[in-house]
């Protein structure tokens, strides 16, 4: 073959590759999940797919997708919120003295989403009112902080103990003895359908809604946003309220799933959080990201620790792991932002 | 004179401190019409438009839409006028479709119970129809806007500010960044706005972009009018000679 063919061909190839990006864009997570799952399958036949172990991959993330959900939209942004694993322990701590003070359940209930809304709002206001240079530097503050605080109305130990109610959120199950007959071990855990109904609903709000399109577009140049007329900092301060509510919602669920708020509740979740953004395909940079493929990373998150618990492996070699991931879905974001702007 | 004239600045000055960036500036613009402002750096260009767009206040003078004496505060009073401004630096989301980027702020939506949701339909209906009516050719209205060359973008820039009947135009060095093959293009959009009743003031340092689509120019010198002609009437040599502030 002459040396013009060739190029011809190379050329051809190329465009078969670029072709690809969009689909390995828009489904390649989902493939990875189903290898994942295949894989395990294969190494831990008899447990890995059981009801008992898949219910409880689900109920480890419902919690930890909250937070994820939240720190997602904030980072569409292409901001940071560093606070929510203190905002977790915080709301966490806030419901269990209401509920040792008596409170009635459905009072102690709204506690914790009360409180992620304020303190959410606390770093909206401080990253758009007082000017802060970045959210990483107001969110590293309110991560102490509220921490902080957590400890000092809870004196830093661990309250143990809440009413029935509370604990159906995270702890919940739903009897399948309609499919599997009278009496059967199946069900489905409360907290995964409330995570299926907030994911739904935040899509709905991020996709179908002129200020989740507004979110996208401050994202992607902020400048434009303001041009239009959108009043870019009231809309920051909604995403980061809404990252911090979505952060006490966990709390809730946490403290159902626990039955306890302890001080170290949700320590460096916030890293996770980030984590299985990016890894869900989110661009770090703003602007990009889907609600999907965030609960692609968060269960993928979840099946890689769940995964490597059954099959004993240490925890150490978890961390190196996961931190590979990070660094591999990062580097496809890169390739795929210089193929993008090569046209 | 006309009357047709739609936009009129009389004796506009602004001053900066102690600097004068305006000094008794007029302007006038017909319907229809398309007004090349030239000028060298420093000359007022830019801070005129800022006063006809309504971003400054004007120390002094006056300004008419529509034969109306007018007080812009901001921005969004000059665009309830009917008069947009087509930024430099194009204020596009890149991460966004093009129909995203023409309606962002003003999406089309459709009421669901108490909610306010999107009209996905109808926006990209209303973007397919509005790029056909300016004669924009692009592959998809789904497309994103950082996948398009400079001139689209520039297109779709002027598709944003013409998207809601804009009676007026402001262009600032709208064939600056772009590639010769596709300054063109973006001549010819302006010459089809020119056609569907628009008017547009230009600002441009090429005199091939003046030559080819306005009808009249002005130039400024130091903050002052300096000189005006119909197009017809001067030569691309005397105009660059009014930049460089030479009179015969």
């Amino acid at each position: 073959m002459d040396h013009g063919e060739k190029r011809l061909m190379d050329k051809n190839q190329e465009t078969l590759f670029v072709r690809l990006i969009p689909f390995f864009e828009r489904y390649g997570i989902l493939l990875l999940i189903l290898i994942m799952i295949a894989v395990l399958h294969l190494l831990q036949p008899d447990v890995f797919l059981s009801w008992r172990n898949v219910t409880n991959i689900f109920k480890q993330v419902s919690w930890q997708s909250m937070l994820a959900l939240g720190v997602f939209m904030v980072i569409v942004t292409a901001g940071i919120d560093l606070s929510v694993g203190s905002i977790i322990m915080l709301s966490l701590m806030g419901l269990a003295i209401a509920s040792k003070a008596g409170m009635p359940w459905y009072v102690v209930m709204l506690v914790a989403p009360a409180i992620g809304f304020l303190c959410g709002m606390f770093n909206g206001i401080g990253i758009t009112l007082l000017r802060m240079p970045h959210p990483f530097i107001m969110t590293l503050g309110t991560l102490y902080i509220f921490r902080g605080i957590g400890n000092l109305i809870s004196g830093g130990v661990p309250i143990t103990g809440f009413a029935e109610q509370i604990r159906v959120i995270g702890n919940g199950k739903i009897k399948l003895d309609v499919f599997f007959g009278e009496g059967a071990r199946e069900y489905i855990p409360t907290s995964l359908i409330l995570m299926i109904v907030i994911f739904f609903i935040f899509w709905v709000f991020l996709n179908h809604t002129r200020i989740g399109k507004w979110i996208y577009a401050i994202g992607g140049n902020p400048g434009a946003a303001r041009a239009a007329g959108i009043n870019v900092d009231r809309i920051l301060i909604v995403v980061y309220t809404l990252c911090g509510f979505l952060a006490g919602i966990g709390g809730l669920i946490l403290a159902g799933r626990t039955n306890s708020a302890y001080p170290n509740a949700g320590l460096q979740s916030e890293l996770d959080a980030i984590a299985a953004v990016i890894i869900g395909g989110a661009s770090f940079f703003g602007g990009r990201g889907t609600v999907l493929g965030v609960f692609a990373g968060v269960m993928i998150m979840g099946i890689l620790r769940n995964g490597l618990n059954l099959m004993n492996v240490s925890v150490f070699w978890q961390q190196v792991l996961i931190g590979s991931i990070i660094i591999l879905a990062v580097y496809i974001d890169v390739l795929r932002r210089q193929l993008a702007t090569r046209t | 004179m006309s009357d047709n004239l739609v936009l009129e600045a009389k004796s506009v000055s602004k001053f900066f401190g102690t600097i004068t960036a305006l000094q008794n500036v007029d302007l006038h613009l017909n319907k229809g019409e398309v007004l090349g402002v030239v000028g060298d750096n420093g000359a007022g260009k830019s801070t005129l438009m800022k006063v006809l767009s309504g971003l400054y206040k004007p120390s002094e003078g006056s300004l008419f839409f529509d034969k109306e004496k007018v007080t812009l505060n901001s921005p969004r009073d000059s665009q309830n006028l009917g008069l947009e401004m087509v930024y430099q630096d194009l204020a596009l989301a890149g991460n966004l479709p093009i129909g995203d980027n023409i309606f962002l702020g003003r999406e089309p939506t459709r009421k669901v119970g108490p909610f306010n949701f999107l009209d996905h339909k109808k926006r990209k209906q209303l973007t397919e129809e509005h790029l056909a009516k300016l004669k924009i050719n692009v592959k998809s209205a789904d497309q994103k806007v950082e996948e398009l060359s400079g001139g689209q973008r520039q297109a779709v820039a002027i598709a944003r500010a013409t998207a809601f009947n804009a009676k007026i135009v402001l262009m600032d060095e709208p064939t600056a960044a772009l590639a010769v093959k596709e300054v063109g293009k973006v001549l010819d959009l302006i010459l089809n706005l020119k056609k569907l009743g628009v008017s547009v003031i230009v600002i441009s340092h090429r005199m091939d972009d003046i030559f080819t689509v306005c009808d009249r120019v002005m130039a400024l010198f130091q903050g002052t009018n300096f000189a005006e002609s119909e197009l017809k009437n001067t030569s691309r040599d005397e105009v660059i000679g009014w930049i460089m502030g030479k009179k015969d």
